[in-house]
């Protein structure tokens, strides 16, 4: 009995422990899930999956099922952030212990649950207690917003060498406090038209209705709802990445303020589709991301000159190799970097193309196309935002040496490969035609198959790893169940 | 050589990628049995429409094609149309008059004003069809495959000729899923790899390491066996073949400020979930691929 106890202990009470379940959770949902659609249905596992289970996937549910998974891992990830922000910042120890309690069992019952009810048949009980969990996570959400309050004096930054006010605000704190706030707030944007449509029962995806010319308010609520929501959480993990990565001095002082101010306006842009601003609002959205993109850029600038200078500090007169072997020397702290400006290329700059050629080109192809393009984006999207955590998440475990370097460098090297492959399946149409397009689809499925299999490979190695660990008696998981709090290793 | 490893297993995949396509390679000539020129008449009456089950009621009889507008069909009417003067050769395209849209400035709305528009592409080697100069033909082993590489412009004109029209949404709904249920595919729940020709169906007419997925004889899926491949009877209540898969349809009505015009049926390249009967597409009026077709409705 004392030890399941001491495990539970470990996997439910302690930030890496908590970590390491959500993201065991979110590896077992993907591998699992993975397999019912693309190429693996093409293969027909998808039909061996479904019988072996017990599935039942009725035709007309798809869009609905689909949406509950998107929720279920976001929910996941969701909680990740939430416990690094509660390992990374300081907070009083109630709060502390209340949100993670909160958001670990909503977002457990909602992925349990969810998954329940969209794969195995109604079962309303399930889809109640679906919703029970997300509740649960919208209020851990307001808790932590007001754990993050930054205006009270044991939470002042007294280090000139990080970015804060006359009067000693931390406005790194408020920047975390803003994200968290606009989150809570964005969550609303999705939960009201989820409930106007009623049970469920009139889903429809994004993409799929992007071309009509007239869009009810609740349909330009929700398409706002799932963009700013992956936007904000691209926003806290830079946020979170920047305390990790100990980030400070003038571009830390320029960059605070670029996020928060990017981070208000953004969602002003996007809370605007809903209102007579709609015309406008991807004006506002561009004015919005551009200083928080700014920010993000002070911090990749900012860690890479750290890596740099401390890779080459024996070296009297480093030469550039030298330099660019100090920044590769570690791709645990390299590699999140790497990932944000691999994101803009294969996604926010794709973007950002999409929207100033729309009409001369995109709008000229039809929507199955288009819907390609949208739908490869933010998958890229999201999984960039994965392995960004799971890069931390290597460094937090305490991976060192040559494992260090291979889980490293597989993540980023396979995860570019398939993103890589995405964007040029993504837009394929402006080389190629469709009649002659198959041998390069294969190929490029190859690549995205090979890229993200593997990847699922290293992580599902590294679970394997985790879980024989646990039967140790004096095994990591006991060092982690000391290591509560991360500020402790800021780099 | 480790450290190569990678960027060598790009390298090859991405020149494996450029080899090239025989768009002529030969086509599997199958007799389906399946009349094209045979009209069925679609009742007034109440049916579910789209993937929430709205009742809707059409309360006119119409008549629809059993199968899509098949190769020779189309070619016959460009011929006609040509020398009817109703489709004139301009550089590589055919085109022909269309009066025009009401344009209301719509976001992303394109002016469609009366004028002359492409009706078939003359020179694309994906085309079923050729053209010498002055006729047109069929290419060998196409005949009874469906009218690709068509723009909505060149399937409107060719229902017209024909006293008929394109479809609208509601009529082409009602007549793939009938009145009985709410069917998601028009011969039912679920759906087979011999059902219908659609993205890695494993079909005789596809080869996905080189051209991939084409287009199969209209009224394919009626249950025969061709050679080996044995198909599953997948017509629709009132007895239409390929209201799922094989090629998009162009439709028929216009939606306010929506400069594209609607598609409907799933195709040869897309996965089966766009063959379920409510899902749309679009695509400006002047586009054609080897993915689109179409088939008229009459009054009766």
């Amino acid at each position: 009995m004392q030890f399941i106890k001491e495990r539970l202990s470990y996997l439910f009470k302690s930030t890496k422990g908590l970590i390491l379940v959500a993201i065991a959770m979110i590896a077992m949902e993907t591998a699992l899930f993975g397999m019912l659609s693309g190429p693996m249905a093409e293969y027909g596992v998808r039909d061996v999956v479904v019988r072996a289970l017990g599935m039942d996937l009725v035709q007309a549910e798809r869009e609905g099922r689909i949406i509950i998974l998107y929720h279920s891992i976001a929910m996941a990830v969701v909680a990740i952030e939430t416990y690094m922000i509660t390992g990374l910042l300081k907070m009083k120890e109630f709060y502390k212990i209340a949100v993670r309690a909160l958001i670990t069992v909503g977002y457990l019952m909602a992925m349990l649950f969810g998954m329940g009810f969209a794969y195995w048949g109604h079962n309303w009980a399930l889809h109640g207690l679906y919703i029970a969990g997300l509740t649960l996570v919208f209020f851990a959400g307001v808790l932590l917003t007001i754990a993050l309050w930054p205006w009270q004096k044991e939470y002042a930054q007294p280090d000139p060498a990080y970015s804060r006010t006359r009067k000693g605000l931390d406005v790194e704190r408020t920047a975390f406090f803003a994200t968290a706030l606009t989150t809570i707030l964005s969550a609303l944007f999705g939960a009201i038209p989820g409930s106007f449509f009623g049970n469920g029962f009139e889903v429809f995806l994004a993409e799929n209705v992007i071309r009509l010319p007239e869009k009810t308010t609740m349909q330009y609520s929700i398409i706002g709802h799932l963009h700013i929501m992956l936007a904000l959480i691209a926003i806290m993990l830079t946020l979170i990445l920047g305390r990790w990565l100990d980030f400070k001095g003038l571009l830390h002082k320029i960059a605070m303020p670029l996020i928060i101010l990017g981070t208000i306006v953004l969602n002003l842009g996007v809370w605007g589709v809903t209102t007579s601003l709609q015309p406008i609002a991807h004006m506002i959205i561009y004015v919005g991301a551009t200083p928080a993109m700014l920010g993000a850029l002070m911090l990749v600038i900012f860690t890479w000159d750290k890596l740099i200078r401390q890779g080459v500090a024996e070296i009297e007169k480093p030469t550039g190799w030298q330099k660019f072997k100090a920044l590769l020397r570690d791709p645990l702290r390299f590699g999140p970097m790497w990932q944000m400006v691999f994101m803009n290329f294969t996604t926010s700059g794709l973007g950002i193309f999409m929207a100033v050629r729309l009409d001369e080109i995109f709008r000229l192809w039809p929507a199955r196309e288009e819907r390609i393009e949208l739908t490869g984006h933010w998958h890229v999207l999201s999984a960039i935002v994965a392995t960004i955590i799971l890069l931390y998440y290597g460094d937090m475990i305490g991976l060192k040496g040559r494992l260090r370097q291979w889980y490293g460098w597989a993540i980023i090297i396979l995860s570019n490969i398939a993103f890589g492959a995405v964007t040029v399946f993504e837009m394929k149409r402006l080389f190629i035609s469709e009649a002659t397009q198959q041998p390069l689809v294969n190929n490029l499925m190859l690549l995205i198959d090979f890229g993200l299999g593997m990847l699922l490979v290293v992580l599902a190695l590294v679970m394997i790893w985790r879980l024989l660990d646990l039967f140790k008696k004096k095994g990591r998981w006991t060092h982690e169940l000391e290591q509560d709090d991360l500020s402790e290793e800021v780099q | 050589m480790k450290r190569l490893f990678f960027p060598l297993l790009t390298l090859v995949l991405l020149v494996s990628a450029c080899g090239t396509v025989d768009l002529d390679a030969a086509v599997p000539v199958f007799e389906t049995g399946v009349n094209p020129e045979t009209w069925v008449l679609i009742p007034a009456g109440e049916f579910l429409a789209g993937q929430h089950n709205d009742p809707v009621t059409l309360d006119y009889d119409y008549e629809i094609m059993v199968t899509d507008v098949t190769v020779a069909q189309y070619v016959a009417f460009l011929n006609a149309a040509l020398s009817d003067d109703l489709l004139r050769i301009d550089g590589d395209r055919g085109v022909g008059f269309y009066p025009g849209d009401e344009f209301l400035g719509a976001k992303h709305e394109i002016e469609i004003g009366p004028g002359e528009y492409i009706f078939v592409p003359l020179n694309d080697p994906a085309s079923r069809f050729t053209f010498d100069g002055e006729h047109f033909a069929v290419v060998p082993g196409w005949e009874n495959h469906p009218m690709t590489n068509v723009s909505w412009f060149g399937a409107r004109d060719y229902c017209l000729y024909y006293a008929g029209r394109l479809p609208t949404e509601l009529e082409w709904e009602k007549a793939a899923r009938g009145t009985d249920d709410d069917r998601p595919f028009p011969w039912g729940d679920e759906i087979a790899r011999n059902n219908a020709n659609y993205y890695a169906s494993r079909d005789p007419f596809e080869n996905m390491g080189s051209f991939g997925s084409r287009t199969s004889p209209v009224g394919f899926y009626n249950g025969q066996t061709y050679g080996d491949y044995r198909t599953l009877d997948s017509a629709s209540p009132y007895g239409l073949y390929d209201m799922a898969g094989n090629v998009w349809q162009w439709m028929g009505n216009l939606e306010p400020g929506l400069s594209d015009r609607l598609l409907r049926g799933g195709s040869k390249d897309t996965y089966e979930m766009d063959l379920r009967i409510w899902v749309r597409n679009s695509a400006p009026p002047m586009y054609y691929s080897p993915g689109v077709g179409f088939r008229c409705v009459r009054d009766p």
